[in-house]
């Protein structure tokens, strides 16, 4: 399933922020939420970029600019080469049949009051042209059995469903469309654990049967170690370090992305008094009035005056393989886990 | 009958043990609820042991019955319609159960405290975090308003709160959630409890601030030899910080163990399907083992032993005889009539 | 591959109850024919309702028609003849007061349809556009609810005077008053409905305005709308009531509890039947509709689903 070709998806210096205002009536701006702030990056064709950071890092917020359902303060994001303009009906909607979504909570994500066939089925009435009107039962359930469901309880509804399968549920509407990008924003993390596993398993084989490219948000890193090919690692609204799964999890350059690893539990108890921890102090800042030059300066044990004055660029350093935006970045393995 | 408060006051403070009887036991409990759908029976004859300075993870997912059992040592459950029709909670040798409502409110925050997951909803909106904290010391120790606030600011600064004199005014909304759960850890340990109950203290929180929050709990339990109860569904934090483990499905305990043998080797399916799920380096490409099936429905449980429609070692007698906890050495057990099968890792 | 694909028994996270209907609306329905509070209220209302269209069935003397009352046997006591005595004019109490439940009935229905369909527009659109659609339409909204609604009706039924009221200025001066109520109750609804992941996943598929608001939203915020309306139904009988008491709502020959209860009032020690029984049926009949609304709320509380 190695991705190749020509990248699916260009986003480039994607930035939104959302403006605080003040006032009732008289609406002033003073200041705006950094929530994306210059985010640059290519998928390839049937690839998993996986993106890690902790709340407030603007992973969400990048999702929603990803499915165009934010409109970005600037930059861009392209799709098979084409510009998506959020502002034009018909190239939106084109751009929609493309990429879809699954949602990090299956309980909020189904419209309780829609069947299961209505649900899986309504992309069909958006996109009409997608499959004629007598064929559509016949796809969705084709698709209930794909993603491991009994195809006739296509007129149950969701509250008739436990957490997994609804999951279930919103892959199938994600996969209706054939699109060939799917963001999944926490796919996982609301499931149990004995469930999440399959979960993961169903997402990796759609993505071989269809070739699908991920783009899978989440802050669980063992499992975006495992399902992605690459990954990046977001810091108050910016990425901070991006590679290969590999040169990310074994050669972390970025202090932010070391302290990241070492904070891991890992869930073996051999060596645990033993293993480098790094705890980082205190909270991230704020995204709106996030520090000068570097934003992890102010958590950082390698900072100096530099750091305050000069934003580091993400870019490959020396000594390293991949691109990372510190000034003093430095491989040193955390995890020693290979 | 004796005030039990006053009881455990005499005793030594490092006596983690009376004679054999640990600190905190759970024997045999059983917890259920009336539902508008029947009764749920969320806990069914749980025992478990805690001495102190010890750490027990509590391992389990939804509805496995962990917080329940929790909550029956706190004495908080809502009753009705929550109900103990069975079973012992013995702490210090005294059976809580048989205790009075006012002899309980006693013990709980004084001798035994507990965390929550959600630290925003645990504290109060409309009071300043110093308040609360003080107010514990006021109405336990009836301190005076002075002297309690001082104490407050102490313990927000051993919680490493910064600039806790500053910010001892602050209201719960002006915190960041790592914060505010360290306010619900200084609160938790005011009194000095013998036992700290964590009930998904990190869930809710991001890695780095989870780092540091189990890192400052580790800490304070060294400092003050308690017995900490961590409640979890996390195997990594498990295997960070637990001394022995009790797994639970299906309100029962599947494994007791130290935290070594079962990362080891697990004794029971249940156990050994939530360790191989979890992803490995070296099986990067692979599919992830999973455990088939579904978590089992409280109201309507499986016949025999709760795991067995969806356990790789199912067996006959499994549909219909529901297994005790078999003892394996003096620190181990496992509820599977297949134990020793599971442990060598045949059939299946 | 195949143990990721075979949930065993993929069965609702509910305990299988036999024939139990699946979609929330018959789940609360299900529940409601449990309520005995949503019974004796559904049992008092349908009687009402069948009184009003049919009354007829319940009274041989047709109070509509002036010439069955006799002036000589006014203010007379309880009777074989007149089972809640008769009133200042000689007519039956009995007949008047089931004929006079067809006004109550009406009044209730308009207002609440009209009140309802208004307010209920409005709060969904205010709801799901926000912006400035909300703050005009929220702000118009306040200033009609800034007007205590009986002295509001009061005025307007003055205004309108005596030779033109009825049954349809009452119902426009209730409604013109009341459905500010509804359009904040919906757009609250709307909102939070608007905020689900569903609604997001919808937009993400291409959905236009027309489709959230149709499939999505209306659906899951129409319980608490439900609610109000069915308990405004029996606020609009009360207030009716009251408006014609005071003189500005339903005028005689029209017949109306309210009304009863007013030409009733001077004799009252002489004749309290003609006051009590119009009395009691409005109590009842207010409280039917409380009480239903009572039991659709417990029936549509998502809380305890």
């Amino acid at each position: 399933m190695a991705p190749q070709g020509d990248p699916i998806l260009e986003v480039r210096d994607l930035v939104k922020h959302f403006p605080l205002t003040q006032g009732i009536v008289m609406k002033r701006q003073i200041g705006a939420i950094k929530a994306v702030d210059g985010v640059s990056f290519d998928l390839r064709r049937g690839e998993t970029l996986g993106v890690v950071g902790e709340s407030g890092c603007g992973k969400s917020t990048l999702a929603k600019l990803l499915m165009a359902l934010e409109k970005p303060t600037s930059g861009s994001v392209k799709v098979n080469g084409e510009l998506v303009d959020v502002h034009r009906g018909s190239n939106l909607k084109r751009f929609r049949r493309n990429i879809q979504m699954v949602m990090q909570d299956p309980y909020t994500s189904l419209n309780p009051r829609m069947t299961v066939g209505d649900i899986i089925g309504e992309p069909y009435e958006i996109h009409t042209e997608v499959a004629p009107k007598g064929d559509r039962r016949k796809k969705v359930q084709d698709l209930l059995e794909v993603v491991g469901l009994n195809p006739d309880h296509i007129n149950r509804y969701p509250h008739q469903f436990s957490g997994g399968q609804r999951q279930r549920i919103g892959i199938a509407r994600g996969l209706a469309l054939q699109p060939e990008i799917i963001i999944c924003d926490e796919p996982v993390s609301a499931l149990d654990v004995s469930i999440q596993a399959q979960v993961i398993n169903l997402l990796e084989r759609l993505q071989s049967e269809f070739g699908l490219a991920y783009i899978f948000i989440a802050h669980d890193l063992s499992v975006v170690r495992h399902i992605s090919d690459r990954v990046a690692v977001m810091y108050l609204g910016k990425i901070v370090e991006i590679g290969k799964d590999t040169e990310i999890y074994d050669k972390p350059s970025h202090p932010y992305t070391q302290a990241l690893l070492s904070a891991v539990p890992v869930p073996n108890p051999e060596g645990r008094e033993t293993r480098e921890r790094i705890i980082l102090q205190g909270d991230p800042p704020s995204p709106a009035n996030p520090p000068s030059g570097c934003r992890f300066r102010t958590r950082c044990w390698k900072a100096q005056e530099i750091c305050a004055v000069e934003e580091p660029l993400l870019q490959i350093r020396p000594g390293t393989d991949h691109e990372s935006a510190c000034h003093f970045a430095e491989v040193h393995d955390v995890v020693h886990a290979s | 009958m004796k005030n039990p408060s006053v009881d455990t006051h005499l005793l030594p403070a490092d006596s983690g043990t009376i004679g054999t009887e640990p600190l905190l036991a759970v024997d045999n409990l059983h917890v259920e609820f009336s539902t508008r759908q029947g009764v749920a029976r969320a806990v069914n004859g749980v025992s478990y042991a805690l001495n102190a300075g010890e750490t027990l993870a509590v391992l389990g997912e939804s509805g496995s019955g962990k917080s329940v059992t929790a909550q029956a040592i706190m004495g908080i459950l809502d009753m009705p319609p929550a109900r103990i029709p069975k079973g012992e909670i013995r702490f210090r040798g005294t059976d809580l159960l048989q205790l009075s409502e006012a002899q309980r409110s006693q013990i709980r925050g004084q001798q035994i405290a507990m965390i929550f997951q959600d630290a925003l909803s645990a504290l109060n909106p409309v009071f300043t975090v110093g308040w609360q904290i003080a107010e514990m010391f006021r109405v336990h120790k009836g301190m005076s308003k002075k002297a309690a606030y001082a104490k407050a600011v102490e313990l927000m600064d051993r919680v490493r709160i910064p600039a806790a004199k500053q910010r001892v005014n602050d209201y719960p909304h002006q915190f960041s959630g790592g914060m505010r759960q360290r306010i619900m850890i200084a609160m938790s340990i005011a009194l000095d409890p013998e036992v700290l109950i964590a009930d998904e203290p990190t869930t809710a929180l991001d890695v780095t601030v989870q780092a540091q929050i189990m890192e400052l709990l580790a800490e304070l339990q060294r400092e003050s030899n308690m017995g900490l109860i961590l409640i979890t569904h996390d195997l990594g934090v498990v295997a960070d910080v637990a001394d022995k483990i009790a797994v639970m499905y299906g309100g029962r305990i599947v494994e007791n163990a130290p935290v070594h043998d079962i990362y080891s080797n697990a004794a029971h399916p249940y156990t050994k399907g939530l360790l191989e799920s979890i992803p490995r380096v070296d099986m990067k490409g692979q599919e992830l083992y999973a455990i088939k099936g579904l978590p089992p429905n409280l109201l309507d449980m499986p016949t025999g032993c709760a795991f067995h429609p969806r356990c790789p070692f199912r067996q006959d007698n499994c549909v219909t005889d529901v297994p005790a906890l078999h003892e394996i050495s003096g620190t181990r057990s496992s509820a599977c009539h297949y134990w020793r099968e599971v442990l060598d890792g045949t059939a299946g | 591959m195949s143990d990721t694909l075979t949930e065993q028994k993929p069965k609702s996270v509910k305990p299988p109850k036999q024939k139990k209907p699946a979609s929330l609306w018959s789940d609360a329905w299900y529940d409601l024919r449990r309520s005995k509070v949503f019974i004796i209220a559904a049992v008092m209302i349908a009687i009402l309702v069948v009184m009003s269209i049919i009354p007829g069935l319940f009274s041989s003397v047709n109070a509509f028609d002036p010439t069955t009352c006799d002036l000589t046997k006014a203010r007379q006591g309880v009777s074989a003849a007149h089972i809640f005595g008769t009133d200042n004019q000689g007519c039956d109490t009995y007949s008047r007061v089931i004929y006079g439940a067809r006004i109550s009935i009406m009044v209730g229905v308009f207002s609440t349809v009209v009140t309802t369909l208004i307010g209920g527009l409005l709060g969904l659109l205010a709801g799901f556009y926000g912006r400035w659609t909300d703050t005009i339409l929220s702000r118009v909204a306040e200033i009609f609810f800034a007007i205590p609604s009986t002295l509001g009706a009061l005025l307007i039924l003055a205004l309108v005077g005596r030779d033109n009221a009825g049954i349809w200025t009452v119902v426009l001066a209730l409604s013109v008053l009341a459905w500010p109520m509804v359009l904040r109750i919906m757009r609250a609804a709307v909102m939070s409905a608007k905020s689900q992941d569903y609604v997001l996943a919808a937009r993400a598929l291409g959905a236009g305005p027309g489709r959230l608001m149709g499939r999505h939203i209306l659906p899951n915020a129409l319980a608490p709308v439900i609610v109000v309306a069915t308990m405004n139904m029996g606020v609009f009988i009360a207030a009716e009531a009251a408006l014609s008491f005071l003189g500005v709502g339903i005028q005689s020959p029209d017949i109306s509890w309210g009304l009863m209860i007013a030409d009733a009032r001077n004799r009252f020690l002489q004749a309290p039947e003609a006051l009590l029984f119009p009395a009691l049926f409005l109590s009842l009949t207010v409280l039917a509709f409380v009480m239903l609304g009572d039991a659709v709320r417990d029936a549509l509380d998502p809380k305890l689903r």
